[in-house]
């Protein structure tokens, strides 16, 4: 099990690098004058223009301001907003909001897919099955922006169950809406990957044992069927975490919610170039370190991971 | 043997006293598994259902002026503003006082232009990456796989909005495609290489390089066409993920400029007046879900009827 979480470390290394990389090319590829941008309408002097492009290390090669910006990331320094304030700060502040949102939303979706992917390969092919099945497809189709005001019209705005908005006071109770819109818009994937993974399971040899021994179905299907068929499902959650990330940025700006989404989604609509570039920083290595934990989590899940690799 | 349509086999009986009897029709043509899953596709009513609405949309996207002839964002009178169906107006009228139906008819351009752009960058990369590194293996398949690695690691909507942030200037129909496509083909990359590497060991292409055939020769015209099929699944749903990705940027407002008539603008225009119109906002989604829904269900249809395994699952 160490060799391979240490294998696994080391393979996150070169990813890690070569996705900072390349978003720092981007911007560096960027045009115009970023000092000129920090001013605005006015002209900086000479000495003052000369001062900055030192003090950001802009007269240096591609290859050197990379290696200031990624020793400030392990630093933690993850640079400063387009207003100024340090991207740690707005972070601290901002991060266990969307926190709450993503384990509120991750909790639904896998509740809804494993009972509801349970029952439908119980029941193949039938008219539960079928009409699962059929909303899942729509659920697949639906953009998360349509979903979130969709539910944010009919169930806040007219039945008035909700709040249509959660503002500044954002308490668990608040991110009802909100976690069920992301938690719907991931749910339809899993419940399909749950389902077709318990229809496999029901066909091993093993369940066929367990039946023959005797043991009643209320065992059998939890023990022996259930716990064999998530590893698909939360595999499949560490990939789709992307597809989390970036909804929560369209669910926070939409429900206005404060947290890290929802500074994205102001910077990316002020067109605020390098606060938006630091976001996606956050986002690609918090996802690529939940990629990890989840490899390293499917490893203790399912012994034979940790041979083959 | 009996004629020269079929060929009759004599096997030994199950039971005794019958005889059983394997006919083979000489005269059809061999079955292959592009003829297998057309005819399997070709029975499900869902096949012709979304053949249908994928032809429609093109349509719209090709010559709008056959659906509508309402101008959809010129002649927009502000009297009208959020205003119900009237005589000519079916949907109804957009906050600023443009036809609805007119507006979503002409917004299936920029969605499929940008999907189908998008899809095919992102396939084209993801083929020449997967296909190389599948086929030569060693370090090649390692510096192309890790560089994979690296592109999966950035969820491609994320990577297009900075790409879009950082070329705010140069928006069209063409860096939004490649902003898209550059990033979503590491999934295709490893589909390819997987089936790359199943199809390598096959023994037509040992035969191939005996007969003299060079490594990329055969890669190119034994491995590779071989290989098509998965491709073919991924690229069809990729096409309905490169339309969410268009309409989601579109919407963040980091998409074609907002005077561009796209679903995802007008979506993102009409939420201000959601409390008020909301018909203004589902129309669009409407057209924008049965759209991607309708790739979605090709590409799963594709999927069963390619995978002989999924079709006896059924």
């Amino acid at each position: 099990m160490v060799g391979y979480i240490l294998k696994r470390l080391l393979q996150v290394i070169p990813v890690f690098i070569g996705a900072t990389l390349l978003i720092y090319f981007l911007v560096f590829a960027m045009p115009g004058d970023p000092i000129a941008a920090l001013f605005g309408d006015k002209q900086p002097s000479k000495q003052l223009h000369d001062a900055l492009v030192a003090q950001y290390h802009l007269d240096q090669p591609f290859i050197v301001q990379y290696w200031y910006y990624l020793t400030g990331i392990f630093r933690g320094d993850m640079g400063t907003t387009f207003s100024g304030r340090s991207v740690n700060d707005v972070l601290a502040a901002t991060l266990p909001v969307t926190g709450r949102l993503a384990v509120m939303a991750i909790g639904i979706e896998f509740t809804l897919a494993i009972i509801i992917g349970t029952f439908s390969a119980l029941r193949k092919g039938k008219i539960f099955d079928n009409t699962m099945l059929v909303i899942s497809l729509i659920f697949i189709s639906l953009p998360i922006f349509v979903i979130a005001f969709l539910a944010q019209y009919f169930l806040a705005v007219k039945l008035q169950w909700f709040s249509p908005t959660v503002g500044a006071t954002n308490d668990w109770g608040d991110m009802w809406l909100p976690a069920i819109v992301l938690g719907l818009s991931l749910y339809a994937v899993s419940m399909r990957l749950m389902r077709g993974s318990v229809i496999d399971t029901l066909n091993q040899d093993w369940v066929r044992t367990a039946y023959s021994k005797g043991l009643p179905r209320r065992r059998v299907i939890p023990v022996h069927v259930l716990r064999n068929s998530l590893i698909p499902v939360i595999t499949n959650s560490a990939t789709n975490f992307g597809v989390l990330l970036v909804g929560a940025t369209v669910t926070e700006g939409i429900f206005n919610i404060p947290g890290v989404g929802n500074t994205l989604f102001q910077a990316i609509r002020q067109h605020e170039g390098s606060t938006v570039v630091s976001f996606v920083t956050v986002f690609v290595i918090i996802y690529v370190l939940v990629n990890l934990v989840v490899d390293m989590l499917y490893g203790l899940l399912d012994p034979r991971i940790r041979y083959v690799r | 043997m009996s004629g020269d349509t079929s060929a009759t086999h004599y096997v030994a009986p199950i039971k005794d006293g019958t005889i059983a009897v394997d006919v083979v029709k000489i005269a059809e043509k061999p079955s292959n598994l592009w003829r297998d899953a057309w005819a399997d596709m070709r029975r499900r009513p869902m096949f012709w259902i979304s053949m249908v609405i994928v032809l429609v949309v093109l349509l719209m996207a090709l010559w709008p002026t056959l659906f509508t002839q309402t101008p959809p964002n010129s002649n927009c009178q502000l009297s009208d503003s959020n205003g119900g169906p009237a005589a000519g107006h079916p949907l109804g009228f957009t906050f600023q006082g443009c036809d609805i139906y007119a507006r979503t008819v002409w917004g299936a351009r920029t969605s499929v232009s940008v999907g189908l752009i998008a899809t095919i960058i992102g396939s084209v990369i993801g083929l020449i990456m997967g296909a190389l590194a599948g086929f030569y293996g060693g370090w090649l398949d390692g510096l192309l796989s890790r560089v994979g690695d690296i592109f999966f690691s950035i969820p491609y909507i994320l990577a297009a909005v900075v790409v879009m942030s950082v070329f705010a200037q140069f928006r069209n129909v063409f860096t939004l495609a490649f902003a898209i496509g550059g990033f979503a083909w590491a999934s295709t990359a490893r589909v390819v290489r997987a089936e790359v590497l199943r199809v390598r060991q096959a023994d037509f292409v040992m035969a191939s390089r005996a007969l003299g055939k060079s490594r990329f020769g055969t890669l190119i015209a034994h491995v590779i066409p071989n290989a098509i099929a998965p491709l073919l699944v991924v690229t069809t749903l990729s096409l309905a993920a490169a339309i969410v990705a268009e309409a989601t940027l579109s919407f963040l407002g980091v998409g074609l400029g907002s005077d561009t008539m796209s679903w995802g603008n007008d979506i993102s225009q009409a939420q201000q007046s959601l409390r008020v119109a909301p018909m203004a906002l589902i129309y669009p989604s409407i057209a924008l879900t049965i759209t991607v829904l309708a790739f979605i269900m090709l590409g799963e249809l594709v999927r069963d009827a390619l995978d002989p395994r999924a079709r006896a699952r059924r």
